[in-house]
């Protein structure tokens, strides 16, 4: 059970003058149950990288499947294959459209053909999931709701889908630190507790060091690491540097502290761990 | 998707017809235009014609995208040449089945009129694809400004042109965005009857709408707090100015023109 891209290949454009290599011989593997995080400045392939994860965007060269079914198909089988890819874009509150929440989340599970009784359960989980509550917002108009409200309406509509995999694109751009922790606090309870695969899309080292197994780094079209995020920026941090990324802030306090004489655990990025770290050296309680 | 399209078609370059005042090109377009109907001799056509190709060859562009240009109307050409060729009304005929009749005269005119059509479309999209669209607004508005006194809003209608272009390929990638998240919640733009797809195409349209509005008021607000108030008394960052190759260009017309003039009544001037 897994996606599949083998030497993907993708040009903006060909043939024209503006034309733009944007994945160049890609190829990984996305486990189900994993969270996986990539990353990479703008403009380095990581967007297109995704959209080819649900057939958004077709390879120009190379094949993507998922569970062995090539997904660039016309087929139904291929139809359902993709549509266990789950999509949040970025700014996902702008493709809301409907007069209600309700019917707005319920559009996915509707298209997936589920029965009324079945999308009704489906909406129900997804607003719970994202921490809206049904009877205050089922019937109120998005278009009403504060930003973060929308964003949750968004990927609940998504998450109504009940896919097995969720890629993310940037979810928490955009919002104020309390909602960032919120909507990633939702993801990870439902990667917990349906254990769907999370591919998360971003450029901050942060989020990717604090929530995922298993992280990539894209430049220019191309994987340079793939790894455990800590291992990546222990082992390659000038690399990293080079192509616009940088460390973490905790992780780099907590490689300063250990130049500096205190015996704490190497590579550390989360902050509780590194006070749980510094109170164990120090004796402290 | 639809990120693909190249809009205003502009193609980048630095040859010379690229670096002639916009005004230069929109003003020898117009007067090009006029130059095809005064020509009536063949060798008028001809003129006309190795004048076009001159001007494609100077600006540089990819002769086969220039005439790619051709593409959207030449049925449009095909039956223009068809109808002058059946009516019009000449005694040598060519051909004739039932009451269809070809004469050498409605071939000539059929063939004439298509000519017409492809000049004038070739060289005016020499003009588009030579001037990029927000300078070829600024060329407009400057153009406009004398009949400012009779009430053409110039400033007005340059910066609304400006604004719509502007807009156009942010709208185009908002669109492309707002289908495929649609798409990937399962939404089917392309089948079903005419009211099923006006159905289907409302999750696009009203996020599309909604982030118009939006992005309207937000450039609204940006412009009115740059104190932006409208044209009056307003200057430029880049002024426009004829330089030495817009008067070369403006003689090479003014040269075609006359030629053509003289070869239309020179032999009656010349019996005056």
């Amino acid at each position: 059970m897994s996606i599949k891209l083998a030497n993907v290949f993708y040009t903006y454009m060909t043939g024209t003058p503006f034309e733009r290599q944007a994945l160049n011989d890609v190829s990984l593997t996305i486990a189900k149950g994993e969270i996986l995080a990539i990353i990479g400045h703008t403009g380095s392939g990581k967007s297109t990288l995704v959209q080819h994860l649900n057939g958004l965007i077709k390879p120009l060269r190379g094949k993507v499947t998922i569970n062995d079914i090539d997904i660039a198909g016309r087929g139904s089988e291929a139809k359902a294959a993709r549509q266990q890819v789950g999509m949040v874009f970025q700014y996902p509150e702008h493709q809301i459209f409907a007069e209600t929440v309700y019917d707005d989340i319920a559009f996915g599970p509707r298209n997936r053909g589920f029965s009324a009784e079945e999308v009704d359960k489906q909406v129900r989980e997804a607003m719970s999931f994202v921490g809206l509550d049904f009877e205050t917002f089922a019937e109120r108009s998005p278009f009403q709701l504060s930003g973060g409200q929308m964003r949750r309406v968004a990927i609940a509509g998504v998450v109504a889908m009940n896919p097995d995999y969720l890629v993310l694109d940037e979810p928490s751009a955009g919002l104020d630190p309390r909602s960032r922790n919120a909507v990633f606090k939702e993801i990870m309870a439902l990667h917990k507790e349906r254990g769907i695969a999370i591919v998360l899309v971003t450029h901050s080292m942060e989020e990717a060091a604090k929530y995922a197994h298993r992280m990539i780094v894209i430049n220019k079209g191309k994987i340079l690491f793939d790894g455990k995020p800590a291992d990546i920026f222990s082992n390659h941090k000038d690399e990293l540097i080079a192509v616009g990324m940088d460390e973490p802030p905790i992780y780099k306090l907590s490689v300063t502290l250990r130049a500096k004489g205190l015996e704490i655990a190497a590579g550390i990025t989360d902050v509780g761990e590194l006070v749980k770290n510094i109170k164990k050296v120090k004796g402290w309680r | 998707m639809l990120s693909e399209i190249t809009l205003g078609q502009y193609f980048p370059g630095n040859s010379f017809v690229h670096r002639l005042d916009p005004r230069t090109k929109i003003l020898a377009t117009l007067i090009y235009i006029v130059a095809i109907f005064l020509a009536d001799s063949p060798l008028a056509y001809g003129l006309l014609i190795a004048f076009a190709a001159l001007v494609i060859g100077v600006s540089r562009l990819p002769v086969g995208m220039v005439l790619k240009s051709l593409k959207p109307i030449w049925i449009i050409i095909i039956i223009t040449m068809l109808i002058h060729m059946f009516t019009a009304p000449g005694e040598n005929i060519i051909f004739a089945w039932k009451f269809f009749k070809v004469t050498e005269e409605g071939l000539i005119l059929g063939t004439k009129m298509a000519l017409r059509l492809v000049l004038l479309l070739l060289f005016s999209s020499v003009l588009t694809f030579t001037t990029s669209p927000i300078v070829l607004t600024d060329g407009i508005e400057k153009l406009l400004r004398p009949f400012k006194c009779i009430g053409v809003p110039a400033h007005e209608l340059a910066m609304m042109m400006t604004i719509a272009l502007r807009f156009i390929p942010t709208l185009l990638e908002e669109t492309d965005r707002i289908m495929k998240a649609q798409t990937a919640r399962g939404a089917d733009f392309s089948s079903g009857n005419l009211l099923e797809r006006a159905k289907n195409m409302l999750p696009l349209l009203v996020p599309l709408f909604v982030s118009a509005f939006r992005r309207a008021e937000e450039l609204a607000i940006a412009m009115e707090s740059r104190c932006y108030r409208g044209g009056e008394g307003r200057t430029r960052m880049h002024e426009l100015a004829y330089k030495g190759i817009d008067h070369t260009a403006f003689a090479a017309v003014l040269v075609l023109v006359f030629s053509l003039v003289a070869l239309r009544w020179g032999a009656g001037l010349c019996a005056l």
